[in-house]
């Protein structure tokens, strides 16, 4: 999103097709979604009307009625335009994702063969066919791997040429239609069909086209209606309050007071600023499956992180040997690395890393050992390597433990060290404390100590939540960790609770529990069992690698499947609200100057003395009326660029938020027309077009 | 103006908000049901009635149930009062032996006391009996504050309960707000204005022979009970016809004074209510302050307008401020004060004549109404209606600190927006839209006193107060005439029921929504800034709209008057 990136956005080819659009949009059934707008274009049509009639029968004065007629009409043309514009940064994306969807074959798999394929068209495929993808093949559609691993290029989704890998099982084990196999095969189940394909939803969404307004906007809309309907009272009273003083006010000026009176700038740029946020969340990878969520974004109150990948680094890393009593650290550090050469999580690599580190203890061949690795089961909860007749373990303590106890019952006699057992429950508890994860090793039945795995917090998050936290949000880390690690990592993380040895479905009761305070609750998930915690929470982002069932239930997908993005995805929904109330109040604040601008030229025929509230000093009646007029059509395309970037947000907290934009929007707004009407007079007199 | 004069208005303020936190801490405890110190006296009464009336202070209602309560019982009123009037003369306590009020009359009188606006088309010693006075609209005057009471605690109920469905009991409001509170203060209030030298009393009117020896009859009759719910209540129907100006309603500066903090004191106490529901008093305290500046602001100008004094005059040789129409036991500051006072409140007693003001004097009391009277405002009528003001200042800038806007945890969301934005609408409609067709009326024209811009905003004035509940009149307007006894009584029943029915119906909504806790995201209701906006919002959204009237109105008479026209 940096200033160049919009300002790019800008360019001609946009504004160009935007200018016919805007005469396009004239058309009624258009106008009328939006109430302020379709009443300008009302009476803008109905003064039309009169203008001619008055020029057919050759009256005096047409020349400054023709002028304002003509401001008014740009006055629509500028809202329009402005719509356009915001929909035509939306077109070139959807066209180049178009592209993406080009007609594909697919190898629809029959019956329950394996094997036997006939080509048939993709848009003919059904929900629960399954398909042949192999190397080269474009996926046909949305669907699920039930077998195989292929990397895949998604590049025409995500604009990330780098493939990434979908395989069957497990939370990557989604595939979206227009991507490409790159090598290997997979088989699909189809779960999506022609024409409600995620490709197919993402056109429409950034295209605008299915954009329903949000309830905010609704009753934004009901409010710029009702204002609507209070100057129609105040403006059509005063013909009849004329009458009484024996004067008269023609037709045009009276539309003039009541167009530039009602809220115009807000109602014109009012669908620019919806599009534009939803906008902004594509440019950023993510996608909106309604602005109910964009809107929703702003008013999280709770954001619910997973521990891993978003607060910490992916992974754990050894950090410490803590041998106990009689062992030395060079000793332990030597069975640790044994027991992890062969151990390819990244848990194990750190344990070699480190041991080469500070102790010098260089890699050695497992075959030349005689070694044989011991990988990791959920059921022992322990790996490690066996050798000469001797075994090497490592693992949770717990099990390391239990391990310990039944190698020595089955050695009848000599009893567990039970000092030792001691000393390593100590050392654990004491790492545990710290947030660390506490690995024991064991070898045959000789307790040697504990490696001290740390979760590593990303850098800068601990600031990131300090500003969330000015922003009255408060974050709440979701962890599988018992409760004392993950109170550690929580406060080194500035985190401001945590919900450890998390299930599905305490993540789930969490987010009841958090809505039934009348919070708003954001998360971001890819697995199936996130599914039921995707959909109840009020902003559910799922990672695009994610699982169907996980996209399916979240409100937004993240493209990029970050999930340190939902930080972001708040920000630019509170953007979004910001920059609505930024320019509604801007649009109110304006009529004092109007105000100041009309009334005393509207009754200066005859009450001369209110000459005297002409306090901008306006040439003439017919400029003073010209100037706010044109002012107020103006101010519609200065305000297009805000609108469509949005009002800045900075995360300073409420009442220093409020305090500035008051400043800026509402003591501006009520400045900013008076400088603006004065100028435009100065000008529309100096060259004489009144 | 006067250190003095400012010295004064000072003193009328502090006792005001001195008040704020007894008061309030006092109403909060009985609509509460908490136990006071009328509570073993009065909870049989209580009993009593809600048993009559078959329902139990156990009982809520649904926001409709409550409007429907309300409705019944202010069409009842109605009634019984506009009967009352017609039949006066066969009725006893009518020692002066008035015969019956005219239809159009007593229709007009009737909706005015039931609307708490007490617009007087009738001068009171000529045209009421005693038992009109006493049992109609002296009851009337009761109720109506009760009634608006009542609707201002099923607001704040609205904001203060969640995820619930009921926003209170009519009835229960009704009394309570009747006996604990209106009852009391208005006991203690008689005593003192009978201390002070109002007359009180049932007997017939007094013959006195004057000093050239001729005959006169001194209007004398139950002139404190009325006065205090008068006042209190912000109802302002005088006893007598010239109200606060009459030296038996008004005696002197100490009853004046009185009369000035007894229009605020419920009104003003009614945002500590708030504040003390909704668990923070600074809530209320933030609403108090927006009117004290809207009220500070107002009174300034018309001061200064009033003692600064016509220019015109002052060139014939006569130094010195505007006296006309004001009682010289008040002076400037006490006329100019309680003017602007009763405009705010919604009250509508006088003790001098504001279409005597200048006009930038007597802009501020139109200003005052024009603004929905949500300045201190009526009895509870003031506090509904600034809080449709609060929706809207919500709705509009809320949005600046990037969430959907909410006010104590509730979210302002299409109907509360949709039901404030009618309640606002319909007092322009029934101000501006009435002026505008009886300018063109020459019948209309015709009760003018004054041709010109002064008449207009005779008109304009009459109208205004009517649909602002107020009731004060301006002068010079022959407002009893058949056209404008039913326009200004439509007008009443416009600007009261118009509102209150939006109101509950936000009640209603809000009273069902959960509340979001605050957090450091949320719009802060209580700080500088937001009186600011609030009082920045009612004047653009609720007083812009008038800006044309106004400028045809007063100001162009004021304008005038700088450059030597009269009109």
């Amino acid at each position: 999103m940096s200033t160049h990136k919009s300002a790019s956005l800008l360019d001609a080819r946009i504004l160009l097709p935007a200018i016919g659009d805007a005469f396009r949009k004239l058309d009624p059934r258009s106008l009328a979604r939006n109430p302020v707008m379709f009443v300008v274009a009302v009476v803008t049509a109905l003064t039309t009307v009169l203008f001619l009639k008055d020029l057919a029968t050759g009256a005096g004065g047409l020349g400054f009625s023709f002028q304002i007629i003509l401001w008014l009409w740009f006055t629509v043309l500028f809202a329009n335009f402005a719509e356009a514009v915001a929909e035509g940064r939306g077109k070139a994306q959807a066209d180049s994702l178009r592209k993406a969807r080009t007609e594909t074959q697919a190898k629809l798999l029959e019956g329950e063969s394996r094997t036997a394929w006939k080509m048939v068209p993709g848009t003919a495929l059904k929900v629960g066919q399954v398909v042949l993808v192999e190397a080269g093949d474009i996926i046909p559609s949305d669907g699920e791997v039930i077998e195989g691993v292929a990397s895949v290029n998604e590049a025409a989704i995500t604009g990330e040429s780098a493939p990434v890998i979908r395989e069957s099982g497990g939370d990557r084990s989604a595939v979206t239609g227009g991507t490409q196999v790159l090598s290997d095969w997979i088989r699909v189940r189809i779960t999506a069909a022609a024409g409600s394909t995620f490709l197919d939803r993402m056109i429409s969404l950034v295209e605008g086209a299915e954009r329903q307004k949000t309830p905010n906007e609704i009753a934004l809309n009901i409010l710029l209606a009702g204002m609507t309907l209070i100057f129609v009272l105040a403006v059509a009273t005063i013909p009849s309050f004329a009458t009484y003083a024996g004067g008269y006010i023609p037709v045009i000026v009276l539309v003039a007071l009541f167009v530039t009176l009602i809220p115009t700038t807000i109602g014109a740029l009012l669908s620019a600023i919806g599009i534009a946020g939803m906008d902004r969340l594509v440019r950023f990878n993510v996608l909106a499956m309604s602005g109910r969520a964009v809107e929703a974004a702003g008013d999280v109150d709770t954001l619910l992180l997973d521990k891993t990948g978003t607060i910490t680094l992916g992974n754990r890393q050894a950090t410490e040997f803590r041998p106990v009593k009689g062992v030395t650290e060079q000793e332990l550090a030597d069975a640790a690395q044994l027991a992890s050469l062969a151990d390819e999580t990244p848990e194990g690599r750190s344990i070699v890393v480190l041991a080469k580190e500070r102790y010098g203890i260089r890699a050695r061949d497992m075959g030349s050992l005689h070694a044989h690795f011991v990988p990791f089961t959920a059921q022992s909860r322990m790996s490690g390597v066996d050798f000469d007749g001797s075994s090497i373990r490592k693992g949770a303590v717990d099990s390391v433990l239990a391990h310990v106890k039944s190698i020595a019952a089955s050695a009848s006699g000599t009893p567990a060290d039970s000092e030792a057992v001691r000393n390593i429950q100590a050392i654990s508890d004491e790492i545990a404390k710290l947030g660390g994860t506490p690995l024991a090793v064991v070898r045959d039945a000789r307790l040697l100590g504990v490696i001290y795995l740390k979760d590593i917090v990303k850098g800068g998050i601990k600031e990131r939540f300090t500003e969330l936290r000015r922003m009255g949000i408060r974050t709440v880390m979701i962890t599988g960790d018992n409760p004392m690690t993950a109170a550690a990592i929580a406060a080194e993380a500035g985190v401001d609770d945590f919900l450890a040895q998390a299930t599905p479905e305490n993540k789930l009761s969490l987010i009841r529990e958090e809505q039934a305070k009348g919070k708003l609750v954001a998360m971001c998930g890819d697995g199936t069992n996130d599914a039921p915690a995707l959909a109840q929470a009020d902003v559910g982002v799922a990672m695009n690698t994610g699982t169907v069932a996980a996209r399916e239930a979240g409100n937004m997908v993240d493209l990029d499947s970050d999930p340190t993005k939902l930080i972001e995805i708040v920000e630019i929904g509170k953007q979004l609200l910001m920059t609505r109330g930024a320019l509604t109040t801007f649009s109110i604040a304006n009529d004092i100057a109007k105000y100041f601008a009309i009334i005393p030229a509207m009754f200066l025929a005859f009450y001369p003395q209110l000459g005297a509230l002409n306090i901008m000093g306006l040439t003439t009646p017919q400029s003073a009326i010209l100037s706010a007029i044109i002012f107020n059509a103006l101010i519609i395309v200065a305000l297009i660029p805000l609108s469509l970037r949005g009002v800045k947000y900075r995360a300073v907290g409420a009442a220093a938020l409020l305090r500035r934009n008051m400043l800026v929007y509402g003591l501006g707004g009520i400045v900013v027309p008076f400088i603006g009407i004065k100028a435009i007079d100065m000008a529309i007199t100096a060259i004489g077009l009144v | 103006m006067t250190i003095n004069g400012w010295l004064q208005i000072l003193v009328f303020c502090g006792v005001v908000v001195l008040l704020v936190k007894p008061l309030g801490g006092y109403m909060y405890r009985v609509f509460s049901g908490e136990r006071t110190f009328l509570t073993p006296v009065l909870v049989p009464v209580e009993r009593l009635l809600y048993g009559l009336a078959g329902t139990s202070e156990r009982e809520d209602q649904h926001w409709t149930g409550y409007a429907a309560a309300m409705l019944a019982f202010n069409v009842a009123g109605f009634l019984l009062l506009y009967l009352l009037q017609r039949v006066q003369g066969d009725l006893p306590f009518n020692p002066a032996a008035m015969g019956a009020v005219p239809p159009e009359l007593s229709f007009n009188t009737a909706v005015s006391f039931v609307t708490n606006t007490n617009w007087q088309n009738y001068g009171g010693e000529s045209t009421m009996s005693y038992l009109v006075q006493m049992a109609g609209l002296t009851v009337q005057n009761f109720v109506s504050a009760a009634t608006g009471i009542a609707i201002g605690m099923a607001l704040i109920r609205g904001f203060a309960r969640a995820s619930g469905k009921s926003i209170g009991n009519f009835w229960v409001d009704l009394t309570r707000a009747t006996f604990y509170v209106l009852l009391p203060l208005c006991i203690a209030l008689t005593l003192a204005y009978v201390w002070l030298g109002v007359p009180q009393t049932i007997g017939a009117y007094v013959t006195a022979a004057t000093v050239e020896g001729a005959q006169q009859t001194i209007a004398v009759g139950p002139v404190a009970s009325q006065l205090a719910i008068k006042m209190l209540g912000t109802n302002g129907g005088g006893f007598f016809n010239a109200n606060s100006a009459h030296p038996f309603e008004n005696p002197d500066a100490i009853s004046n004074f009185i009369q000035m903090v007894s229009i605020f004191a419920l009104g003003a106490a009614l945002t500590n209510v708030f504040g003390r529901m909704v668990g923070n008093q600074r809530q209320g305290w933030a609403i108090l302050a927006t009117m004290g500046i809207l009220f500070v602001a107002g009174v300034a100008v018309t001061y200064w307008a009033e003692a600064a004094g016509n220019p015109l005059v002052h060139a014939l040789g006569i130094d010195g401020g505007n006296m006309e129409g004001k009682e010289v036991r008040f002076g400037i500051v006490l006329s100019s004060l309680f003017a602007v006072v009763t405009t705010a409140a919604s009250c509508g007693a006088v003790n001098a004549m504001h279409g005597s003001f200048t006009a930038l004097g007597g802009l501020i009391p139109l200003i005052n109404m024009e603004l929905g009277e949500v300045i201190v405002g009526g009895v509870g009528a003031g506090f509904y209606g600034i809080l449709m003001f609060v929706i809207i200042a919500i709705f509009v800038a809320g949005l600046m600190v990037g969430r959907t806007p909410e006010y104590l945890g509730k979210k302002i969301e299409a109907k509360e927006v949709k039901m404030a934005v009618l309640a606002i609408l319909c007092l322009p409609l029934a101000m501006l839209g009435f002026t505008a067709i009886a300018v063109l009326i020459p019948s209309a024209v015709a009760s003018v006193g004054t041709p010109g811009p002064h008449g207009f905003s005779e008109i304009l004035y009459a109208y205004t107060s009517g649909a602002a509940n107020n009731g004060s009149a301006f002068g010079g307007l022959t407002g009893n005439t058949p056209w404008y006894n039913i326009t200004i009584g439509l007008a009443m029943l416009m600007g009261r029921f118009l509102v209150i029915i939006p109101a509950l119906a936000i009640a209603g909504s809000l009273v069902a929504k959960k509340t979001v806790p605050a957090s450091a995201g949320t719009f802060p209701t209580d700080s500088t800034l937001f009186v600011g906006l609030l009082a920045g919002v009612i004047l653009i959204v609720g007083g812009l709209t008038f800006f044309p009237a106004l400028a045809v109105g007063p100001i162009v008479e004021h304008l005038a008057m700088i450059v030597g026209q009269t009109f």
